[in-house]
């Protein structure tokens, strides 16, 4: 009686087990636990958040000390310098996208599990955004103060960072997928990311200076809302795709 | 329907077949370029605006839009070979980049020998010559990373995918090139306005445009059969062929 009980018991445990195992299948949780994971482990190797933002700051103050401290000329040129420092800041810390993964073997166990790679991908490169995308759009006012840039351009700076730096890390993702097996990606991924961020970068600093002369920059927002929906549902497919190429 | 092509997935049969085409491409090839370019360099009427420079209209222009016109054929080809998966639609696309990347570094350095003497510079921030640049990068990109895999197949595959995500760019980037030019644009350099070209300058035009889309039929012709030899070097029919080759040669 007792021992039928227990058995019982058991079985019902199992049922539990076997329905929180199928609550792990489900795309959400799926989303959660890769973001998580890889939030983690950005927050165990901080240099590599600091690194790419660093590198923002230096690249920044650099264009004044060569171009000249003249307040009117910096103000015509800080949009164009912000956006080009935070193009290049973005490939710099796309690396770590994949490739530490790729190098102790979890990328694969990845593409083989059930889950399909588009929910996967996208976590992964939401965590990228959120490691070095964002951090760059609260930095950015302070240096667009450094190179006056129009007072009533902030918020245009603002809005076409938060919505083009996850095109940046959208499409950057497709090119570390390609390099990712690669073992002198780095310059390669540059050549293949780069033309393809060239929208972004045009519409972008047109944003911010129509917002300097006062007019209304909705329409580069719509364009820049639109590339970001885009990559948002195209690119995952070409990322999974180039991951299963580079894995073998 | 589609029976008849079957037989040419198999790279033996492709390779004599490209053999039997490319003498014919090569002569159509020679002809209509020696009769185009002569008639287009020599007999053709100079432009009553810009004299006899207007000539390299001849060259550039074809250039330009067969560069344009490769790309698509790679995403073409880079798309069937992600699809079906056929190993010589990779071949072809490996084949079709290089070639490519001349024609659009043809374009630019005779649109900029051009610009010279009718905008009074080399280089001008125009949307055409700032995409035919972008397109340029584009293709140094697909054929960078397609000679950094060691593996062929795989670098077809890789570069057919960066192909593909191209192809969906360049409609992107063309259209953001020509909104930024006309927001940013300075000193008004009109494009040239193309009037409706006169018939005796059409005609010599038309034979140039088949004259160079033969001869980039010629060239990746030629390159593709190299494909198809390096990636089935083992096969025994390569290795006889090889033979026989050195055989007539002695």
């Amino acid at each position: 009686m007792t021992l039928n009980s227990h058995n019982s018991a058991t079985t019902f445990e199992n049922a539990d087990i076997m329905i929180t195992q199928r609550k792990k299948l489900s795309y959400r949780h799926a989303f959660m636990l890769v973001l998580k994971r890889d939030l983690t482990i950005a927050m165990r190797h901080r240099d590599d958040i600091i690194n790419p933002l660093l590198f923002f700051v230096i690249v920044i103050t650099l264009f004044p000390l060569g171009i000249g401290p003249e307040a009117q000329t910096l103000s015509r040129i800080a949009p164009g310098i912000i956006w080009v420092a935070a193009l290049l800041a973005t490939l710099l810390s796309l690396d770590r996208l994949f490739k530490s993964d790729h190098h102790d073997g979890s990328l694969e166990q990845m593409l083989l599990s059930p889950h399909p790679i588009f929910v996967l991908v996208l976590a992964k490169i939401f965590a990228h955004w959120l490691i070095t995308g964002l951090p760059l759009i609260f930095i950015a006012p302070l240096l667009a103060v450094l190179l006056h840039l129009n007072e009533q351009s902030y918020g245009a700076l603002m809005l076409t960072l938060l919505l083009g730096t996850p095109v940046l890390s959208l499409l950057g993702a497709i090119g570390v997928a390609l390099t990712v097996g690669i073992k002198k990606g780095g310059v390669l991924l540059s050549l293949l990311v780069l033309p393809l961020y060239i929208p972004v970068l045009i519409f972008a600093t047109s944003a911010i200076d129509t917002a300097a002369l006062g007019l209304p920059y909705s329409g580069q927002l719509a364009i820049i809302a639109a590339l970001f929906f885009g990559s948002l549902t195209l690119a995952p497919f070409a990322v999974g795709a180039a991951l299963k190429v580079s894995t073998n | 329907m589609w029976k008849w092509l079957h037989p040419y997935a198999n790279p033996e049969v492709t390779y004599h077949f490209t053999s039997k085409l490319l003498p014919w491409l090569s002569a159509l090839a020679a002809i209509f370029l020696s009769i185009g370019l002569v008639w287009a360099l020599l007999f053709a009427p100079a432009d009553y605006q810009q004299g006899h420079s207007f000539r390299i209209f001849y060259i550039h222009v074809p250039a330009a839009s067969l560069s344009m016109g490769i790309y698509f054929g790679m995403a073409i080809a880079a798309f069937c070979s992600l699809v079906w998966q056929f190993k010589l639609a990779d071949a072809s696309a490996a084949a079709l980049a290089p070639i490519g990347a001349v024609f659009t570094a043809i374009a630019l350095i005779t649109g900029a020998a051009w610009g010279k003497p009718m905008w009074g510079t080399w280089w001008i921030w125009d949307a055409r010559l700032t995409s035919e640049l972008i397109l340029l990068f584009l293709y140094l990109g697909v054929i960078a990373l397609h000679s950094a895999f060691e593996d062929k197949n795989l670098a077809g595959k890789a570069a057919g995918i960066l192909t593909l995500v191209g192809v969906i760019n360049i409609p992107i980037i063309k259209y953001s090139v020509d909104w930024w030019n006309t927001l940013h644009q300075g000193s008004t350099v009109s494009k040239l306005g193309k009037p409706s070209m006169s018939l005796d300058m059409l005609w010599p035009f038309i034979i140039c445009f088949i004259g160079f889309s033969l001869l980039v039929g010629v060239i990746a012709c030629l390159r593709f059969r190299n494909e198809i030899l390096a990636r089935n070097s083992i096969r025994p029919w390569v290795r006889e062929l090889v033979s026989q080759k050195l055989n007539n040669d002695h």
